[in-house]
């Protein structure tokens, strides 16, 4: 498949790469041990409009599109994993739905400063009794005199403890089931509105995860995105796109974990020969390169087909089953192929094992994304 | 205030091999950057732009691929990329380069301020900036690691082998600067984009875009002229003198005199 890299894409991956290697590597495992967001480099990233890449400019984006933006998250994610998913969930969940589903004015207040990166954007679906079945949220969002009264709380929600901008979804109407879900935008600092405790994670721990917690929190009746009832086709739209990011965080980690392996086993030496000459390693590190390459044909297709503006929610899924499943793999037989010391944390394939895990889980797990595919090939 | 940056595309020294045979640099497969002193002076240029105003054009001579370096230019905040590229150019030394660039900067009217990064990594030269300055008979301060400007006067901190000294002219004026004068920005994905997809964003001159005199272009007009290139060999081992400075000393002398070097 032809992915028509262009020479502005070329160029933007430099750029990528340069900031990865420059101001991403070195802290990447700092970060993970200390489990500390990456606040100075999210605003080097949005003075280079790293923030808002498939955007048009005029609501402050760069002007570029997915297959671009997928660039700059597999680039972020093969040296930190959690800088790919702070920028894939601000540009996928909280921007994106803004400019899909907003109103001129809406993405005047909204878009705009999260497109430049002058805010950080998050996206709230998950409760502790709805995930997978995110039709049964319970946080309710009322109407009276011309505000929503929002209650309940969520949890798991990435970017939380640094987002100014949250796209919350509620039930206005719990007899309608999921056509009684609608979406709203929150402002970090809205009375009523406070975080939970930040959970303590097995990776991605740099990326600031929490719960939120609506007590008569009262946002602005114009801060309803859409219409009432829209919520669940904008919530799972929004997954649709979410997952591209996903799947490119996953992409970077396992080729990551690919050239580290590749590396490792041609320096490391057992019966007097770099263990790379043993055929039984050749293979797998065989096997490991054609998968990682069959996923980057995936990532990119979906993201291509995005572009293209024709339906990708099977090209997302597949992309993101795939992509995510292999990342794990890839990045277990990373460690495995290093030994011992591809257990201890000077490595980083260590880091880059505890982080694939939830590329399987979040925006959907493999099973869901297995769902969405057979729904799409059966009646 | 009106500046002008010139800049150059270099390989990546970094990455560079050597044609131990042909005593060439092998270019294959090795990245293309642009010269990192001048993206020191891009940054610079940017940076007064966005404290007095302005506008900043980069300009650079080369191959068609320069292109690239200029995009990046572009990127960092620069307002104007000119690329001189014409096959009349080719095999220019740096005199004639320094004639070439001197030549486009007046074509595109009044400045303030040139900036060129010290020297090039592939050439090593440090003569370009020196030679511009020359040509259109303005005050140059040469490895510039500190700028302020007052009114209409540039005050410049010049690198020192041991220490710096200040440094005040009148503009206009050009500047060669140096590594530690500033950090340079990453370029912006949105002009990057803009670069490619806007019109005239990156303008190509050749010959006939500006008024150069013809004899004294490219290799003809060069009076630099590369005899030979060879990778230089070592023929003894390097030998590490043992003992305390007394010993070291003695060692070291009684060498020289067996070397008849003194
Ligand atoms: C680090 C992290 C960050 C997150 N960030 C966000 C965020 O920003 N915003 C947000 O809204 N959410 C977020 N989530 C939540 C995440 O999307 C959910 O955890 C995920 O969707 C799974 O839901 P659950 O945890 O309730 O698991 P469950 O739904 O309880 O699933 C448990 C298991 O059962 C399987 N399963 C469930 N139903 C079926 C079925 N019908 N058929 C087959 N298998 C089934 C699941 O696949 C899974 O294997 C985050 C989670 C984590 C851990």
């Amino acid at each position: 498949m032809d992915f028509n890299i262009s020479k502005e894409h070329e160029m933007c991956k430099k750029v990528y790469r340069d900031f990865a290697e420059k101001e991403v590597e070195p802290i990447a495992s700092e970060i993970d041990e200390n489990c500390e967001f990456p606040y100075e480099n999210i605003k080097k990233m949005a003075k280079a409009d790293m923030l808002g890449i498939p955007f048009p400019q005029k609501y402050g984006g760069a002007g570029s599109d997915t297959l671009n933006y997928v660039f700059a998250i597999e680039e972020l994610s093969k040296s930190c994993a959690t800088h790919g998913v702070i920028l894939s969930a601000h540009t996928s969940l909280g921007a994106d739905p803004i400019y899909k589903y907003g109103t001129e004015e809406q993405k005047e207040k909204y878009l705009k400063p999260l497109a430049t990166g002058e805010k950080l954007g998050a996206f709230a679906l998950t409760e502790p009794n709805a995930g997978t079945d995110a039709a049964g949220i319970k946080t309710t969002a009322v109407l009276k005199d011309g505000q929503y009264i929002l209650n309940g709380n969520k949890i798991f929600i990435t970017n939380a403890g640094a987002a100014d901008i949250f796209i919350i979804h509620a039930m206005t109407d719990k007899s309608k089931g999921t056509r009684g879900i609608s979406s709203f935008i929150v402002e970090a600092d809205t009375p009523g509105f406070s975080l939970g405790k930040k959970e303590n994670k097995m990776g991605i721990n740099a990326s600031d995860t929490r719960e939120l917690i609506f007590q008569n929190c009262k946002i602005p009746a114009e801060n309803l995105l859409g219409k009432e009832g829209m919520g669940f086709k904008i919530a799972m739209g929004t997954l649709d796109g979410g997952r591209i990011g996903i799947a490119a965080q996953a992409l970077g980690i396992a080729q990551r974990a690919l050239d580290e392996t590749v590396q490792y086993t041609q320096e490391r030496e057992q019966f007097g020969r770099p263990i790379a000459k043993f055929q039984g390693l050749q293979w797998e590190i065989a096997e490991m390169a054609t998968k990682v390459e069959a996923a980057r044909n995936l990532v990119y297709k979906a993201a291509k087909t995005k572009d293209e503006g024709k339906r990708f929610s099977k090209e997302a899924a597949m992309a993101k089953y795939y992509a995510s499943e292999i990342a794990s793999e890839v990045a277990n037989k990373a460690v495995q192929l290093h030994g011992g010391y591809g257990y201890i944390k000077d490595y980083p394939v260590e880091r880059l094992m505890r982080d694939a895990k939830i590329t399987e889980i979040y925006e959907g797990t493999t099973e869901v994304q297995k769902m969405v595919i057979a729904g799409s090939l059966l009646n | 205030m009106k500046i002008v940056v010139c800049v150059k595309q270099v390989p990546d020294t970094n990455e560079v091999k050597i044609d131990e045979k042909k005593g060439t640099l092998i270019r294959e497969g090795v990245p293309s950057i642009i010269n990192p002193e001048d993206k020191i002076a891009i940054e610079e240029a940017v940076r007064l732009k966005e404290e007095f105003g302005g506008e900043v054009t980069v300009i650079s001579m080369g191959p068609p691929q320069a292109k690239d370096a200029l995009v990046e230019a572009y990127a960092m905040g620069a307002d104007k990329a000119i690329l001189l590229s014409d096959k009349a150019f080719a095999g220019s030394d740096t005199w004639a380069t320094a004639y070439t660039l001197s030549q486009a900067i007046k074509e595109t009217g009044q400045f303030d301020l040139i900036f060129c990064g010290r020297q090039a990594i592939d050439g090593d030269t440090a003569q370009v900036g020196p030679q511009v300055a020359e040509n259109l008979s303005i005050p140059q301060i040469t490895y510039v690691k500190g700028v302020d400007i007052e009114d209409d006067e540039i005050i410049a901190k010049r690198q020192l082998e041991d220490g710096y000294s200040v440094i005040k002219t009148k503009l206009p004026a050009l500047l060669t600067v140096i590594d530690g004068l500033n950090e340079p920005r990453y370029p912006s994905i949105k002009r990057i984009i803009d670069a490619y997809n806007k019109e005239d964003t990156i303008q190509t001159w050749t010959v006939e875009d500006f008024e150069v005199d013809k004899d004294k272009l490219g290799l003809d007009a060069s009076p630099t002229q590369v005899y030979d290139t060879f990778v230089p060999t070592r023929d003894h081992e390097p030998e590490i003198l043992e003992g305390d400075v007394e010993e070291k000393v003695e060692k070291l002398i009684k060498k020289l005199k067996e070397e008849k070097v003194v």
